[in-house]
């Protein structure tokens, strides 16, 4: 078994900054492990602006936001970073176990910093009735498959809720010659940004239904079309309202949920900014989802700065 | 055409504020609603010249990565936007890059460059 004062599972925006605070407050050997083959989690993929603004005071896109805090990860040499690592297991004697490509390793660490993040709802999550055809994807897959893969999954677009990757992903699809026929959000005001429904749907006349859900997914292999119902303020339907829009893909932005598996195998308790256990941390989207990556910064500098505070 | 009030939200920030800009004869002539000075700054950019950075993802070609993300180093004419999205489907990245190289100088001559905003391989 290695052993190393702070083990950092995930090496996305929560666990980068995480590492580069527990460094600068004293702690020389740290492991950092990230599954992907980079370090920045889903800042890669986010190549729209809007980051950065409080932090660094500049605007930036997602992958440049990353790029700031990988570039100082490399000065600091007590920071091991693994990549293509996978933590599988945490224990309460303070272990991580994590697979690489070909080995099992376990480590014993000092202290750790779960810095995980979150991942999104599904259509299960939200029960939509119908059948199952291809075409129905997060917004946050599509986000992936349009700008690190180079595939446009869709034509013509159906967004179910409001929430800020789906906004996001209306504009990109948009972009990129895709028809966006609506936003249906069953609240009567956007889960998203303000700034994202004016420069994300305004922009581009694309419509935006509040107080209406989507009641069916039609399609045998594709999406066909989705039925669309008004509701009214107890969230229940509006008889008579029904109505289709014909389109090829649905892209579900229904929230967030923490991404929280290895803690809650292990039996620890998150409790307030902490954990039951001394000594294990939790950071970032994994201990709350934030609207905005500049907070999940500020959060996991405070858990790196706790944790050096903890070792010493 | 004369004196109206048109709504607008401002996205300088996450913050978002309503903004409230009385426009004569296509000028800005007064702005509320900003909590800071860059709102009345953006309500005046929106309504006599509105503009946006760009951003998306080019093609490269024989690099580790496949889709390099881009973006314009300042905002282009909103009008100008479909236009530039098709220009950018044609450029193909060869070489490695690092964040902020130029890939396209001065961007369909509106005087912005092309920049890459992650480095590859
Ligand atoms: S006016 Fe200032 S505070 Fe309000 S949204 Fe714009 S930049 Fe933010």
């Amino acid at each position: 078994m290695i052993k190393k004062d702070l083990v950092i599972v995930g090496g996305g925006p929560g666990g980068m900054a995480a590492s580069v605070s527990a460094y600068e407050s004293g702690i020389k050997d740290i492991l950092l492990l990230e599954r992907d083959q980079y370090l920045g989690g889903i800042l890669n993929q986010c190549v729209h602006t809007g980051f950065g603004l409080e932090h660094f005071k500049e605007v930036l896109t997602g992958p440049e936001y990353a790029e700031r805090f990988i570039a100082r990860l490399q000065d600091m040499p007590g920071i091991d970073v693994s990549l293509k690592s996978l933590a599988v297991k945490l224990t309460r004697d303070k272990t991580v176990t994590f697979l690489k490509p070909g080995v099992l390793q376990t480590v014993k660490a000092g202290a750790i910093i779960m810095a995980t993040g979150c991942r999104e709802k599904t259509r299960e999550m939200v029960h939509i009735p119908g059948t199952r055809p291809s075409g129905v994807f997060s917004a946050g897959l599509a986000q992936k498959l349009i700008n690190i893969e180079g595939l446009l999954p869709g034509k013509e677009v159906v967004v179910v809720g409001s929430g800020d990757i789906g906004l996001i992903m209306a504009r990109r699809f948009t972009l990129e010659g895709a028809k966006v026929k609506a936003v249906i959000e069953i609240q009567d005001k956007p889960s998203g940004l303000l700034r994202n429904i004016a420069q994300c749907v305004e922009d581009f006349n694309i419509p935006m239904y509040f107080r209406h859900k989507i009641s069916r997914i039609h399609g045998r292999d594709r999406v066909e079309k989705v039925s669309v119902v008004k509701v009214g303020d107890d969230l229940n339907e509006i008889p008579g309202s029904l109505f289709e829009i014909k389109c090829d893909t649905v892209l579900m932005s229904v929230g967030l949920i923490q991404e929280n598996e290895l803690i809650d195998a292990s039996g620890i308790q998150i409790q307030g900014n902490n954990t039951d256990v001394p000594g294990i941390f939790v950071c970032g989207n994994a201990l709350k989802i934030y609207d905005i990556v500049d907070w999940v910064t500020k959060d996991s500098f405070a858990a790196g700065k706790l944790a050096a505070e903890y070792i010493k | 055409m004369t004196k109206v009030t048109k709504k607008l939200t401002c996205i300088e920030c996450p913050k978002g504020c309503r903004l409230a800009v009385d426009v004569d004869n296509g000028k800005v002539v007064k702005v509320a609603g900003n909590e800071c000075p860059k709102g009345e700054k953006y309500a005046i950019s929106e309504i006599e010249n509105p503009a946006r950075i760009l951003t998306s993802a080019v093609l490269s070609q024989g690099l580790a990565l496949k889709m390099i993300p881009v973006r314009t180093d300042n905002p282009i004419p909103k009008s100008r936007i479909f236009e530039a999205m098709a220009e950018i489907k044609k450029i193909r990245v060869k070489k490695s890059l690092k964040t902020s190289d130029i890939i396209v100088e001065n961007f369909m001559g509106l005087g912005v460059d092309l920049i890459a905003t992650r480095k590859a391989k």
